[in-house]
């Protein structure tokens, strides 16, 4: 008999917010369906009444944890129709930005998978170690989230003389704080166990269902459009896209955890090159966006966010086309989590990180066809970590 | 930043006034139940954050659950869609009375910026009464907090 | 390989099937295409070229739609843009399901909310529109501006 569990409904991206239906035979998932809709605000639609400087705070909201990414996949549509050169302070305020985002999303994401297998001593660490970047993000933006940082031409704000050694000083307590977190997860045994060989997907997978970020890197597909097609100050600066081989949970993990230290290498190297140049000069004047249509791409700590502008001429786009990563990566389930147990599949599923636990919201129990209470989120969790427990024991 | 104004609550306001019962529900421990609808994500991460260990509020015996059928609190952010609207009316349902409904961030209070969508239901209050507002663009975990002990402290 | 080289090929490849070539910007480069030869095109860009499909963006005007196939790739860091026109009467195309996974959800995305129809796609049901919208209503189809 076929046992339908449903996962969400509510997922906080733009459009994939979305009820997974995990269709299980015995232990094992055999199937995996989606629903979608429940979070969709019409965001293309609404951006087409804006303004082009007010979509900033639009596509800010799209997604709370990459509210640098989309910014700053806008900016580059934006700036590639009206051809504006960007001052390189501006440049390497923005990578400061996205960068500081991308650690604040990794420990983010390591706590919640933490969460999932049932260590939340993993979960409080990594989330008690992520308050201090958000500490940065208010020092140097004025809020913990939704920066309002991005404009046409360059930044809002900029990074003065006196926040540079405060900023720095934060970032060099996170570095051992960060080894460790990941001394204690990357050694643990049971973690080797829980997600070694789990939610595997093959390169050839990666390539047919177009994944990004990395989702698509931990399967040894070096894909990083900060390398790929640099855009701000990433082309001038010195770091290497991480890569593992595997496919696997675990392999997500690594890469997700060594990514965090490239990032406050690149962070580091903006902020030497900030104090060389002079401050105040953070903005092109843009007078008017002209006829044409850009693409714009940013290195999301996802994946890769695209934006397709149409402008005609006037002070409002015709069409803006969005595309967060998570839209590729989450089709690729149907690869992951077929097959795996349903434990399993729950790590699986957060192994892409598609935003964060659906399934602790879980707000529908009942099955859409036979209106039946089979199994909810935190039943799902609470497999997984008891899995945990016995694994734990058998050590 | 005002971080808590307040409507009239409206869930029993009569026995609230005459009898206290409310008052002696909610006594003890707060138990939250968490909807996020239609939502950026930011005030999910806030909510999220309240319990990590700067801010902590399971000191004060505050835990997020997973079932509101055990809640007291029934936080909301995020505007609302027509498809989760009707979601969120089931989970009204199926909460204990009396149940405080807090509507966090500016979605939850008026729909902020995607009250111009084509799939906008109405703001929280359209839908469901709410107890408290806590407005921001995310509120602040701090504002979050000081939101639901305001609350809590009014006579 | 070279952006040139590549845009080159493809202009020598598909001579008569390519009507129009901008190059836009430094790595961006827009084909105005036929759409009977929408398949041979991306079979070529995906399977020999190894490009990557980013997102297909639809567009309603007046009296046309357009589609804009947007693929990467991902070694010099190009976006070749695919512009397809599509009549409003008869709004059909073929769908590139069958040679990659990843246009099943926005092909079912732009035709709820474009009504624009996809040949041969396996699973053509609505994606996002359930509960929200009436299925004929298509929200984006109307070249309307709401209002402000």
């Amino acid at each position: 008999m076929k046992t339908i569990i449903p996962v969400g409904p509510y997922h906080p991206l733009q459009e994939e917010p979305e009820l997974f239906k995990l269709f299980c035979d015995g232990e094992t998932v055999v199937d995996i369906e989606w629903e979608t809709g429940y979070n969709h605000r019409g965001i293309e639609k609404i951006n087409e009444s804006k303004t082009f400087e007010q979509i900033f705070f639009v596509v800010e909201r799209i997604c709370g944890i990459c509210s640098t990414s989309h910014p700053f996949a806008y900016a580059n549509a934006v700036e590639e129709i009206a051809n504006v050169n960007v001052p390189d302070r501006a440049k390497y305020i923005r990578c400061i930005i996205g960068e500081l985002e991308r650690l604040h999303s990794h420990l983010l994401w390591v706590g919640l998978a933490g969460h999932f297998i049932g260590y939340n001593t993993v979960f409080m660490w990594a989330w008690k170690y992520r308050e201090p970047v958000l500490d940065l993000f208010e020092i140097i933006t004025g809020n913990r989230n939704s920066y309002a940082m991005f404009k046409i031409g360059g930044v809002r704000r900029d990074i003065t003389a006196q926040q540079i050694p405060a900023i720095r000083k934060i970032l060099n307590a996170l570095k051992p704080k960060a080894d460790l977190l990941f001394g204690a997860v990357l050694d643990d045994p049971v973690i080797h166990m829980r997600t070694k060989g789990i939610g595997i997907l093959t390169k050839q997978d990666v390539i047919d269902y177009c994944a990004v970020g990395p989702t698509a890197r931990a399967s040894g597909l070096a894909i990083d459009i900060r390398k790929d097609d640099p855009y701000a100050a990433y082309g001038m600066l010195d770091w290497k896209v991480i890569t593992a081989q595997e496919g696997d949970v675990f392999a997500k993990a690594a890469v997700r955890f060594l990514e965090i230290y490239e990032s406050i290498k690149i962070i580091e190297q903006s902020l030497a090159a900030i104090e060389k140049l002079p401050e105040g000069d953070i903005s092109a004047i843009v007078k008017n966006i002209p006829v044409g249509m850009g693409c714009g791409r940013a290195e999301a700590p996802r994946g890769e966010v695209f934006h397709f502008v149409k402008s005609d001429g006037s002070n409002s786009p015709v069409r803006h086309k969005i595309r967060a990563p998570s839209y590729v990566n989450v089709a690729t389930f149907k690869k992951s989590c077929v097959g795996q147990s349903i434990s399993d599949a729950t790590l699986a599923l957060a192994a892409v990180d598609p935003c964060y636990c659906c399934t602790e919201r879980m707000a529908f129990a009942y099955d859409a066809y036979t209106k039946k209470k089979i199994m909810d989120g935190n039943d799902l969790i609470r497999h997984s970590q008891k899995r945990t427990e016995e694994l734990k024991r058998k050590l | 930043m005002d971080t808590n104004f307040q409507l009239p609550s409206s869930d029993f306001p009569q026995i609230k006034k005459t009898l206290g019962f409310k008052e002696h529900c909610f006594k003890k421990s707060l138990w939250l139940y968490h909807f996020g609808g239609a939502s950026c994500n930011n005030c999910d991460i806030e909510i999220l954050d309240c319990l990590t260990p700067r801010y902590d509020v399971e000191r004060f015996g505050m835990l997020l659950i997973g079932s509101v059928r055990h809640a007291d609190v029934l936080l909301v952010n995020g505007s609302i869609n027509t498809k989760c609207r009707d979601r969120l009316l089931e989970i009204y349902k199926q909460a204990p009375r009396p149940i405080v409904v807090v509507a966090i961030g500016a979605c939850g209070c008026t729909g902020g910026i995607f009250a111009e969508g084509n799939t906008f239901a109405g703001p929280v209050d359209k839908i469901i009464p709410v107890d408290v507002y806590i407005p921001g663009c995310p509120p602040k975990p701090e504002a979050i907090l000081a939101g639901i002990v305001n609350f809590l402290n009014k006579k | 390989m070279e952006n040139e080289e590549l845009i080159e090929l493809l202009q020598f490849k598909f001579k008569i099937n390519i009507e129009k070539v901008f190059i836009q910007y430094k790595n961006r480069v827009l084909m105005q295409i036929r759409q009977e030869k929408l398949m041979k095109i991306a079979t070529y860009l995906y399977k020999d070229q190894g490009l990557r499909f980013i997102i297909a963006s639809a567009m309603a005007s007046d009296d046309k739609f357009e589609i804009i196939y947007h693929f990467s790739n991902d070694k010099t860091g190009l976006i070749v843009n695919l512009q397809v026109f599509l009549p409003r009467e008869k709004p059909e195309i073929e769908s590139l399901v069958p040679l990659f996974v990843a246009a099943d959800w926005i092909e079912r995305e732009m035709h709820e909310l474009f009504g624009i129809r996809f040949l041969n796609h396996p699973n053509l049901v609505p994606l996002l529109s359930q509960g929200n919208w009436e299925p004929n209503a298509f929200p984006y189809a109307k070249n309307q501006k709401p209002k402000a």
